[in-house]
Formats: structure tokens, sequence, C-alpha cells
């Protein structure tokens, strides 16, 4: 075993040539970038999953009439409709005052939203793998001006923004893990040019293909884990000042994009499963050349 | 009783550079364990490109060659490691690593060869004081004189005990005083049991080792395969 002190970092064999230092630079942005993208689509699966859990079997029934006596007679009718169903879990009527402190800030005060007729709401979960249809035919029976929606078909642009966003997020950590991978096997490789006379006396002396790769491997490793450690940092950093604006907003949706602990972790892994390519990178790549050497 | 097998081999051995001329012509010559030879001839003669063939840089285009009784040239290149390390070398520009220091250059063949750290001290700390370099331990490449540099490359080919140590123009670079030291601890060496071969120009250098044969390599051939006894001085180189 040839010590690391000797072989590797400051006074090693491998000196640090421009292109590494280069890569640990360009490892840095490359970090920086993907822990970002990493986040958003962690924050992006984060929404979507929620947003599946709480809408995919969440119905809501408006009754609409102007006469406040005939919309509560029927909003009854489709809740005891509703409850006798052994596919409906939960239904519940949403309080009229509810409804009400939920308009003002749209309609701009409380006169305006007082004066307005209200519909009567009803919100209902279903058992998993109810049918929607014979349920709305349930609440139809009973009042047959009632409006039955399911929140998934409502919500459903919004869920495929949050899909598309995570697509997107992991195309972007792929495309960045690939340029990873390109940028270290060009580094690699002007390394290899750099020190050919080194190697070269390396292998006169007995040196093994894989004690030279291992090397340069190990140089790979380590740049790739300052670069990327230092640019990582900083994408963690910035990903969490983005997330505390988010939860500032006080949106519910938004803030269902909180990351959880599990993703920060994955996110602060993403620098030594990087660093871990590149070792792997630098090592197929110096193996295949000395391949072609005696 | 079996007669001692030779430990170099070289059979009808040439050498090519693409569609050029032979380097290197019908080569034939054995070195039995424990022999002294130098390798004299012109500048272009062949001379460093026969040591390459030794030290198993290159392979030949033709012939057979037999290292430490096996078959260099059909040898995979899984198995040249350890045939090197068997072997000291001297390169003639010295090539030593330019981010390592002395001690380090001098033990880099313990390292690569998985010594561990315990046993490689002494062993370069003796070779630091035999070349006479041990208050430059820690000078880098760059910093060191032509002949101190020779002394690294030298001390680096000895310190791991090889069984054949093959030099390239080991003296050039150092004054007469050093070179006499060199020859000493090559002598010194050939004396515990190490084959020893040096091309030279220096035919001071062939009078200085008494048991030394010498061969000459004229144009890519060589003249005394079975290698001439050179006493008195350089009167056979």
């Amino acid at each position: 075993m040839i010590p690391r002190s000797v072989l590797a970092g400051q006074g090693g064999v491998l000196d640090a040539v421009g292109a590494t230092r280069a890569m640990t630079s360009v490892l840095g942005i490359m970090l920086f970038l993907t822990v970002l993208a990493g986040a958003l689509g962690l924050a992006a699966l984060g929404v979507s999953e929620r947003l599946d859990r709480r809408l995919a079997n969440r119905i809501t029934v408006q009754l609409v009439d102007g006469n406040p006596a005939a919309r509560d007679r029927a909003a009854a009718a489709a809740l005891a409709a509703l409850r006798a169903r052994p596919d409906v879990v939960r239904a519940a009527p949403v309080g009229q005052e509810e409804l009400r402190r939920l308009l003002r800030p749209w309609l701009g005060g409380e006169t305006a939203a007082d004066a307005l007729p209200i519909p009567a709401m009803i919100d209902a979960d279903l058992a998993d793998g109810a049918a929607l249809a014979g349920v709305r035919a349930a609440v139809l029976a009973a009042a047959p001006d009632a409006r039955v929606d399911a929140q998934a078909a409502w919500m459903a642009p919004v869920a495929r923004v949050m899909d598309l966003s995570v697509a997107l997020a992991a195309a972007m950590v792929a495309l960045t893990g690939a340029a990873t991978l390109a940028v270290v096997a060009l580094s690699v490789r002007a390394g290899l040019e750099a020190h050919r006379a080194t190697i070269e006396v390396m292998h006169m002396l007995g040196s093994t293909d894989l004690q030279v790769a291992r090397l340069f491997q190990r140089r790979a490793g380590l740049d790739a884990l300052t670069g990327g450690g230092l640019g990582g940092l900083a994408g963690l950093a910035m990903a969490w000042a983005g997330g505390t604006q988010l939860s500032e907003t006080g949106s519910e949706l938004l803030g269902d994009g909180a990351l959880s602990a599990g993703d920060w972790f994955l996110l602060a892994c993403l620098p030594f499963l990087f660093a871990g390519l590149a070792a792997l990178a630098a090592r197929r790549a110096v193996m295949a050349d000395l391949r072609r050497t005696l | 009783m079996s007669e001692p097998r030779a430990i170099v081999q070289f059979d009808n051995v040439g050498l090519r550079y693409g569609m050029g001329p032979e380097t290197l012509s019908d080569v034939s010559f054995a070195l039995m364990p424990g022999a002294f030879r130098f390798l004299t001839g012109a500048s272009g003669a062949g001379k460093t490109t026969l040591l390459r063939l030794l030290y198993l840089a290159q392979r030949p285009s033709r012939g057979v060659i037999q290292l430490f009784g096996e078959d260099a040239v059909t040898m995979s290149r899984d198995r040249l490691p350890a045939f090197r390390r068997r072997i000291g070398v001297v390169f003639q520009d010295f090539r030593l690593v330019p981010h390592l220091s002395t001690r380090d250059n001098i033990a880099l063949p313990l390292r690569v060869a998985g010594l561990p750290e315990a046993e490689v001290e002494q062993p370069v700390r003796e070779m630091l004081a035999w070349v006479g370099l041990t208050d430059r331990a820690d000078a880098r490449p760059a910093t060191l004189s032509g002949g101190e540099q020779q002394r690294v490359a030298i001390a680096r080919a000895v310190v791991g005990r090889p069984e054949l140590l093959v030099a390239d123009e080991p003296t050039g670079n150092v004054d007469s005083d050093m070179a006499e030291r060199l020859m000493h601890l090559f002598d010194a060496m050939n004396r515990m049991g190490t084959t020893v071969v040096i091309a030279t120009h220096d035919l001071h250098l062939i009078g200085r080792v008494t048991q030394a044969e010498v061969m000459r390599l004229v144009r890519g051939r060589l003249l005394d395969p079975a290698g001439l006894h050179r006493h008195p001085a350089g009167t056979s180189a």
C-alpha cells in the first residue's frame, strides 16, 4: 500500500495541475446547481404527494339555492344520503361562518360577503376504491340540484405542474451528474498527459495499473469532494433560504413543499455521491488508458 | 550438480520502430547471476534501446528474451510489475518524480512494492548517507544539481536491492570522486549477488571494476556477446 501522503495531495506524486484545480471549481458549480434542482424536485414531489393524499378520495357537494330554507333542506338531505352510504368515510357540512370567512378577502369586506347568498357545502371523504358515480347518484337522488365535485379533478392542473417539476428536476440532476462525469474524464485525461513521465517511471519501478489508477482516483475523489462540498453547502443554504421564504407566504399549498429531514439528508449526500462517481470515473479512465501501454 | 541458469538470455533479438531499419539486430548474449557487464558503444549504437529491453520498457520485434528464467517477450502485461520490481534502473535522464522530495523519490520503489513504512525509513536513510545527500533529504529534484539528481536516481535504483541492476550512463554528471564512490556501490552490490549491467562511454569507469566484462554495440549489433574481460583498464573497450 502506497501511503496517501506520498501518492496524493500536496507534495504527492500527482501535483495539483491546472486541470484538476479547474475541475474542483466546475464541480462546485455543478453541485450547487444539482442541490438546487434536487431541492426543487423534492419540494415538488412533497407537494404532489400531499396533494394526492389530501385530495384523492375527497369530494365537495355544493348546493346553490337563493332560498336559504330550501338550500338548508337540500343540504340536510344530501348530508343524510352521504352518511347513509358505507363507502363514505366522513361527511361534514362546511359552516356558513367558515365560508363567509374564506370569502371575505376576495369580496372586499364584511358587508359584501354577508350580503351575498352563499351556497351550502359539504366535504366528504370516500373510502378507498369507492365509486364516485354511485355516490353522486345517491346525492342527486336526495338533492337533485346538488353539484358533486371530486377535489382531485379541479386540482389536477396543479398536480400536473408538480409532476412536471419533479420530472424536470430529476432530469437536471441526471444531466449535471452526466456532465460531472464528463468533466472528471476530461480532467483525468489532462492529468494523465501532464503526469505521463511520472506514470512511466512508476511503471518501471513495478507499479501496477491499479496502483497508478488509485492515485488518480483518490485525487479526483478528493477534488470532487472539496468542490462539491463547497458547492453543495452553498446549494443547501440557498434551498433553505428559499424554503423559509415560501413558508412565510402562509400558503398551505406552498407549505406542503417544505423539505423533510430525509430530503435534507438526501441533498447532503449528493456531494459524497458525486465524489464517489468522480473517483470511479477516474479509475475507469486511467485503467482504460494504461491498458494501451506496456 | 546442475549449472546455474542465466538471469538474462537474449537470442537473436531485433528491434525495429515502424518500417524503419532495425535499431538492434541479432543481439544474443547471456548474463549469469552475479555478472557485472559494461555495455559500450558510440552514441546511437543502441545501448539505451538494449537496456530498455532489459528493464521491460519495450518488447522486441523479433527474437527471444528470457528474464529470470521466463519468456519476457510473451509475458502477459499483468505479470510485468512483479518482474520490474526485481530490476533496478538508473535512467540516463534520471526521471525523478518532480513533486517528491529526495527521500520520497528514493523510497518510491519500496512503497510501490508494498513495504510498511517502518521498513522503508532505515534503508532510505542508509542510501541517503551512501550517496551523500542526507542534508538534501527534503529537497525537491528541481533544486538539486545534475550530479545530485543522478545520485538520487542511483539510490532509488538500488534501495530495493534488486536482482538485476541496469544503469544508463550512471556517472555522466558526477565528479570523479563521486563516480568512484558510485562504482564502489555498484561493485559492492555485485559482490552481494546483484547482476549489474552498465551502459557507458567512460573507459576509466570500466577500469575500476576488476571482475567486469564488456560488450560492445556497433550500429545495433553486439560484437562481444560473451563479454570480453577488460583487464588491464580500458584496453578492450
